[in-house]
């Protein structure tokens, strides 16, 4: 300690280790939430339900999808990014998962929410099964955080049908 | 300039402020569900930190060390270089 450089390097070494400590504490202050999220999604009209040139089946959907993720942000979160998958089983496939829409909530206040929309993404399947097809929609949700661990979940909606027939 | 004493004060000063002003800083943000209070009271602290410990303050050197008086040692010159290498000269090993 005997000279400016020397303790100035000291307290800087020793401040951003300590800040280290303090971020992991934080990220760690997260396991002790837990959060109570809930959501429904509706579909409210199947637009169109066409099999491409190619073979495969396409399907565009209206859904309505309102959620309340309020309870999934602490002190330590920096957004949350939400996305909606439809999932079903094809006799390819044990699991398919098409992602129909995702959306960043930057702040508690807007984790309470619905959105009117048609699917963002294309509803496409990898061959010709979705006709009569029983799907799921999964919110999935990743909380992203300022320091430290991000945590992901998800929360199912089962008894969801596609048309028998081509639209 | 610092003494011992002082340079000793200077340390323990450095890491209880740091660490005081990281619990006070985590407390508090904690506690407001903010972690901008976090940083912004931690950065202080730092700053603060700086100002107490880093430059040469007079109640670092309380103690200052007896430096002896240039003119007794004028009367006591360090040794020549030939005598230093004499000196030096060690008896081969087998």
């Amino acid at each position: 300690m005997h000279s400016f450089g020397y303790r100035a390097n000291a307290l800087l070494t020793f401040a951003v280790t300590i800040l280290a400590l303090m971020c992991a504490m934080a990220s760690f202050s997260d396991n002790l939430s837990h959060p109570s999220p809930s959501s429904s999604v509706q579909v409210l009209n199947v637009n169109w339900f066409q099999k491409q040139p190619n073979g495969n089946d396409e399907v565009s959907l209206t859904l309505n999808i309102s959620a309340d993720l309020q309870s999934l942000f602490t002190w330590n979160t920096k957004q949350v990014f939400v996305f909606l998958a439809a999932e079903y089983e094809t006799p390819k496939n044990s699991l398919n998962q098409i992602s129909l829409w995702d959306g960043i909530i930057a702040s508690k206040e807007h984790a309470k929410f619905w959105t009117h929309t048609s699917n963002k993404y294309r509803f496409i399947d990898q061959g010709s099964n979705l006709r009569g097809k029983e799907f799921n929609l999964t919110l999935h949700w990743h909380v992203m955080p300022k320091t430290g661990k991000m945590f992901a979940d998800k929360l199912v909606m089962s008894g969801y049908h596609l048309p028998k027939e081509y639209r | 300039m610092m003494d011992w004493q002082g340079q000793k004060l200077a340390e323990q000063l450095m890491q209880i402020l740091l660490l005081a002003f990281a619990a006070v800083s985590f407390g508090t943000g904690y506690a407001l569900g903010s972690f901008q209070m976090m940083m912004l009271i931690y950065a202080g602290g730092v700053f603060l930190t700086t100002l107490v410990t880093v430059p040469n303050w007079p109640f670092f050197n309380r103690h200052p060390l007896k430096w002896l008086d240039p003119s007794v040692a004028e009367k006591h010159p360090k040794p020549q270089q030939q005598q230093a290498m004499s000196l030096k000269k060690k008896p081969a090993k087998k």
